[in-house]
């Protein structure tokens, strides 16, 4: 850049005459509004606005000028930029829309192209049904019980009234150990589970124990020689048939919605006496017009399980003060009551591991 | 058992309005729970009428059988009055028999239409029916034939039969022994229709004059008074072999279910449904010397009715006579002095045996039977002379013989118990507001005799109901009459649980993780035999061929109790792919089980708390048993699509499970190499933690995918779930991460094609000091620029201070101590 020239008339520097700054900006701004994209803006821009735009020529020669016609040149000067600049970036920000709006239509795709890159998993409705189940007696206050599956002879029968010579011993069909001398059985029922529980615990008690048990029974539709069952037992001072009513009243509304309710009937069970069976309300039909109802064939009910107060004879010998302390016990196959909440026709279906079966269950029931 | 209602209705006045349902629905509130209600003849329709054969033409086939051309009167039911021609397979009848004919136009049970048709060269029209056809049991020994005073031709043949019949079967509870029994079923009838001071009218069949014992019967000497405290015998000389049974008779025989086969027998059976007290008759030209009642000695045998040798126990208790064992007593007579064709002079037997005795001859004989049942259950002790007489009269009317003056008693019926309670109980145990008085009526309604003195009830339970011996059954009479409807409900209030255990909570977060992982649980049966072990490639001497056996095993296939999660899952696995799957990643956590080895589980009694050490010895006889996780991955993992090709399962699928569980419960864990089967010796990792081994995963051995039909290349993990779940941390410490800059240096290093990634990489964690933030392998290479047999292992370092920013060369210098540990440890080279 050259030093102040005094001797220099300022009319006399051509890129300063005020019709050649108005020509560099009325081009610019010709040249900024028939820019057709972002490119065509950035030559525009290099062009007219650039280190080597007539412009920005014109303002390094300023300092050329005497100071009296300075502030006239750089007025002039500076407001010519000022509107390039502004209409650069008003045109920035018009051709930065269109661009966006015209990727976005350019980039649309097929949504309903298949996502299943990764299958989902899930988990057992035998798993979730007896975590639900558990859920519901947790929120009852009540505590999970567990033991083992293969059991002592004596914790699986005779603890709980059933001995060596009870004909209710033939009515379960019982898988021994080898050699069954060793008083060993994979157990029938989760009541050993009941009868570990009052022999380690004082009362009040109030557990359920979800788990598997086996029977001697053939495979079939309605049949397994493994299933699954949820027990519940409740020992405490003034323990009534009515606290086992409303608490499977209860156990019944929350598995099944609101308003189904239970139905006892005389029954049998060693362990228990008095001892019932357990008809749940049709939570299809409800009992009302029943006749074509597919899920209680008819009849309004659904057998459930079966249920009483826990014989004196077991308290004793779990070590429970008979006189003091009454209690309730009940159990109900879990298999079962998934087959009639879910309308599923074949035990098989739950034991096969068929992906499509689980799946369609999800990760909870 | 079955009940046709027009029996029971011999015994019990019920009201006149009352439907069968509304009696079963009665009987079931009170504890016997109707099966069904059949109606015999249901599903016949049209013309079924009473004919006579006139004439019956045999007539050889070609085919080797004969048919018989008959005509027959039909009356005028044919709408003609000509005799019908009709062919018939059956030979058991004669012309001038009257027969049971469906004519064209009726349909049999099971929608059997019946028209005219050619058959055998004849205009068949009709059907000369057996009881199978009309559904009256499975009598197929030929046609019926009816008794010659059964009503004219062309009768309709549905009254002759009994059609129409209402018939109950219900499912007696072991401790309703009484109920098998027309007495006892009776009995809950009129109890179903208490109102608080009497039942409907009913009358004992039991009620019964009977003459006493004069010591001049078949002698019997009882030396077993524990199992068989009384026995009565009476003699029917002069008996009519082939009498026919009555009607009545074989018409009730067959609606309970039982076959009609003579009159002494059907007698015998008919009594013991009447009043429920088994009676056996023998032929008293076969019996040598008096009836001893014994148990059997080593070494003795009996074959018994059914014909079968049977080797006796010590334990058995007998009937016997001079000859030997004529008997199992109460469960199956003996063949030597069976009743035939030729009998006309019978002893009859009605005796009380010890329950626990019959079931256990039963048990060890496997032969239950009609009276096994009763007596195992509890027979009314009082009724053998009453159902003897009973016979004798039987026997005597339709048999044409004499009751022999002479009767035998020996022994006594045991004396009925008495239970003494609290009055209240009942009120209190069942939560109904019951009074006293409610108590008392309700126990005389069911036969007890009640005395209450001070609030002490005491009830003589009746001789019918031997199931009655503690207070609470008593309770539970009383709560069935005042109605087990009544029972209110309430909520108990007094529960404090502290929710899930660890253990559970853990448990259920395993399978969370797992599913969110992509997995699919399964559940597997535990049962598993040697050859599920071959296929899995474990050598004769592992470990896991160590079993819980079954003693009965529902397969041969399946005799034991696994050790493994893995034969189940892989069989569920190769299930899928078989059915189409494309791919599955399972998992299923087991219980598995291995012997303790510390010999029998003793057994206690029951009348107290075993101690804590007895409790000891019974946990210590219990097989160990813990839960086993196991993953299986086989075939696709990801699916192929527009995005590109699928991906299939690799070694490293099941090891990425293994950690993605272990990283959620926040154990920390190392893979090592291992080779163990069932997996590939080059693809198996041993998942450590600390000097703990958690368990095994990688890629399945060839062999094994082939045994289990999956591909090549499968997946598969297990793991010791209580142990992964006992080391993990109750309660993770939250995280501290810095917020400064990170700063990232990469390195390449060749190392030994035998050194592994995770060498290379803890050496680089032990070098590169407190500033390493983090290292992940992100390529391995080999090819001709690294050498032969070496590889290139390039690693991503990150490093950051908590405190501050890292100064220029502090990064550089970090990973410089990183690669020079691993050069001093694994011969790692840094590549130019």
């Amino acid at each position: 850049m050259s030093g102040p020239n005094t001797d220099y008339d300022p009319v006399e520097v051509t890129p300063l005459k005020a019709e050649e700054v108005e020509a560099a900006r009325d081009a610019a701004l010709t040249a900024i509004a028939g820019a057709q994209d972002l490119d065509e803006l950035k030559a525009v821009r290099l062009e007219h606005a650039g280190d080597r735009s007539p412009l920005a020529l014109a303002n390094r020669e300023i300092g050329a000028l005497p100071p009296q016609a300075r502030k006239e040149a750089g007025q002039r000067i500076g407001q010519a930029r000022g509107a390039v600049n502004k209409a650069l970036a008003e045109r920035q920000a018009v051709l930065e829309a269109e661009h966006e709006a015209r990727m976005l239509v350019e980039e649309a795709v097929d949504v309903t192209l298949p996502v299943d890159r990764r299958p989902g998993g899930a988990r057992h409705p035998i798993t979730t049904g007896s975590e639900l189940i558990a859920d519901i007696f947790v929120g009852m206050g009540w505590e999970v019980a567990e033991g083992p599956v293969i059991e002592a002879e004596w914790l699986n029968f005779d603890a709980l009234n059933l001995g060596p010579d009870h004909p209710a011993r033939t009515m379960q069909d019982t898988f021994w150990t080898e050699p069954a001398e060793d008083h060993l059985v994979l157990r029938t029922h989760t009541s050993p589970v009941q009868a570990r529980t009052m022999l380690t615990r004082t009362p009040p008690i109030y557990v359920v124990c979800p788990g598997r048990v086996f029977r001697t029974d053939e495979y079939d539709a309605t049949h397994s020689p493994m299933f699954h069952q949820v027990e519940g037992l409740a020992i405490d001072e003034g323990i009534t048939m009515g606290h086992l009513k409303g608490t499977l009243d209860h156990f019944a509304s929350a598995m099944f919605g609101e308003g189904i309710t239970t139905r006892f009937r005389p029954s049998y069970f060693p362990f228990t006496e008095p001892s019932a069976e357990v008809d749940l309300v049709c939570f299809v039909c409800r009992g009302v017009d029943s006749e074509e109802c597919r899920t209680c064939r008819g009849e309004g009910w659904i057998e459930w399980g079966g249920c009483g107060i826990v014989n004196p004879r077991v308290l004793r010998a779990c070590g429970v003060d008979s006189e003091r302390y009454s209690g309730f016990a009940f159990g109900m196959g879990i298999d079962r009551t998934l087959m009639f909440r879910h309308g599923l026709e074949d035990l098989r279906t739950l034991f096969e591991g068929d992906v499509r079966f689980t799946t369609a269950f999800g990760s909870e029931l | 058992m079955k009940a046709p209602v027009s029996w029971i209705k011999e015994y019990v006045d019920l009201p006149a309005d009352v439907t069968t349902e509304a009696l079963t629905d009665r009987l079931t509130m009170l504890g016997l729970k109707l099966e069904a209600i059949e109606t015999a003849g249901a599903g016949i329709e049209g013309p079924l009428v009473v004919g006579r054969v006139l004439s019956k033409e045999p007539e050889p086939q070609k085919n080797g059988k004969t048919i018989n051309w008959c005509s027959v009167d039909v009356g005028d039911a044919n709408g003609t009055g000509e005799p019908q021609g009709i062919v018939c397979g059956a030979h058991n009848f004669a012309p001038g028999d009257k027969v049971v004919v469906i004519l064209p136009g009726g349909v049999l049970p099971g929608n059997f239409e019946i028209s005219a048709r050619k058959t055998y060269g004849h205009l068949s029209a009709g059907m000369i029916c057996s009881a199978r056809e009309l559904g009256l049991g499975e009598d197929h020994d030929g046609i019926i034939v009816l008794p010659a005073d059964a009503p004219e031709p062309g009768t309709d043949a549905r009254g002759v039969l009994g059609f129409g019949e209402e018939i109950i079967e219900f499912e007696i509870n072991p401790d309703r022994a009484y109920a098998l029994s027309l007495r006892g079923v009776a009995r809950e009838a009129a109890l179903a229709f208490f109102d608080g001071h009497r039942g409907a009218p009913f009358r004992d069949p039991a009620q019964l004059d009977y003459p006493q014992a004069d010591g001049a019967g078949h002698p019997v000497v009882l030396q077993d008074a524990d199992g068989c405290p009384y026995f009565v015998a009476r003699t029917v000389t002069g008996f009519y072999p082939s009498a026919p049974t009555p009607a009545f008779i074989k018409e009730r025989l067959e609606a309970v279910g039982v076959r009609s086969i003579s009159l002494a027998v059907d007698v015998t059976n008919y009594v013991m449904f009447e009043l429920g007290q088994p009676i056996h008759a023998y032929d008293r030209a076969k019996l040598q010397g008096p009836i001893v009642v014994r148990r059997a000695q080593e070494g003795e045998k009996l074959t018994t009715l059914d014909d079968v040798v049977r080797e006796l126990s010590p334990e058995d208790l007998l009937i016997t006579d001079d000859s030997g064992p004529i008997g199992l007593a109460g469960v199956m007579g003996g063949a030597s002095t069976e009743i035939s064709a030729a009998t006309t002079d019978i002893v009859v037997e009605a005796a009380h045996f010890e329950p626990t005795s019959v079931f256990r001859t039963q048990r060890r004989h496997k032969l239950p039977s009609e009276a096994s049942k009763r007596f195992e259950r509890g027979v009314d002790p009082l009724l053998p002379p009453v159902a003897a007489q009973r016979v004798v009269e039987l026997l005597v009317e339709h048999g044409g013989g004499t009751a022999d003056t002479g009767v035998t008693v020996a022994g006594a019926p045991p004396r009925p118990g008495e239970i003494t309670m609290p009055v209240d109980l009942p009120a209190r145990i069942s939560g109904i507001d019951i009074d006293d008085a409610t108590t008392v009526a309700d126990l005389e309604a069911i036969g007890c005799r009640v005395t209450v003195t001070g609030g002490t009830l005491t009830a003589q339970v009746p001789t019918y109901r031997p199931d009655l011996t503690d207070p609470y059954d008593l309770v539970e009479e009383v709560v069935r009459i005042v109605g087990y409807d009544k029972v209110p409900s309430i909520l108990p209030r007094r529960a404090t649980g502290r929710g899930l255990t660890r253990e559970q909570r853990l448990r259920r977060r395993v399978g969370r993780v797992l599913a969110g992982a992509g997995a699919i649980e399964v559940v597997s049966f535990p049962f598993v035999s040697d050859a599920s072990f071959d296929q899995l490639g474990l050598p004769a001497d592992d470990p896991r061929r160590n079993t819980v056996g079954l003693a009965n095993p529902l397969s041969a296939e399946a005799p034991a109790y696994t050790t493994t999660v893995l034969p189940g899952l892989l069989e569920a696995a190769g299930r899928n792919l078989g059915r189409g799957a494309p791919g599955v990643a399972l998992f299923e956590t087991q219980i598995v089980a291995m012997p303790a080895g510390n010999g029998p589980a003793p057994i206690y009694g029951v009348d107290r708390r075993p101690t804590g050490e007895e409790l000891d010895a019974l946990e210590h006889a219990i097989p160990t048993q813990w839960a086993e996780l196991g993953v299986v991955l086989a075939g696709e993992q990801e699916r192929g699509g527009w995005w590109g090709e699928a991906r299939t399962t690799g070694w490293d699928d099941a090891i990425a499970a293994v950690r993605r569980l272990a990283d959620d419960l926040a154990v920390e864990v190392t893979v090592e190499s291992a080779a163990v089967m069932p997996w590939h010796p080059g693809r198996c990792a041993r998942i450590v933690s600390g000097d703990l081994t958690l368990g095994f995963a990688g890629e399945l051995h060839p062999t094994v995918c082939r045994a289990f039909g999956l591909p090549e290349r499968s997946a598969a993990a297990v793991v010791d779930l209580d142990t992964l779940m006992r080391i993990a941390p109750d309660a993770v410490p939250g995280p501290e991460f810095s917020t400064y800059p990170v700063a990232k240096e990469d390195v390449a290093l060749v190392v030994d094609e035998s050194v592994t990634a995770g060498a290379v990489e803890s050496a680089l964690r032990e070098g590169a000091g407190p500033l390493l933030e983090s290292v992940r392998l992100f390529d391995v290479y080999a090819g001709a620029q690294i050498g032969e047999g070496r590889k290139s292992l390039a690693f991503a370092l990150r490093f950051r201070a908590p405190d501050r920013t890292l100064a220029e060369g502090e990064a550089g210098a970090a990973r410089d101590a990183a690669v020079a540990r691993a050069a001093e440890l694994t011969g790692a080279v840094q590549r130019a």
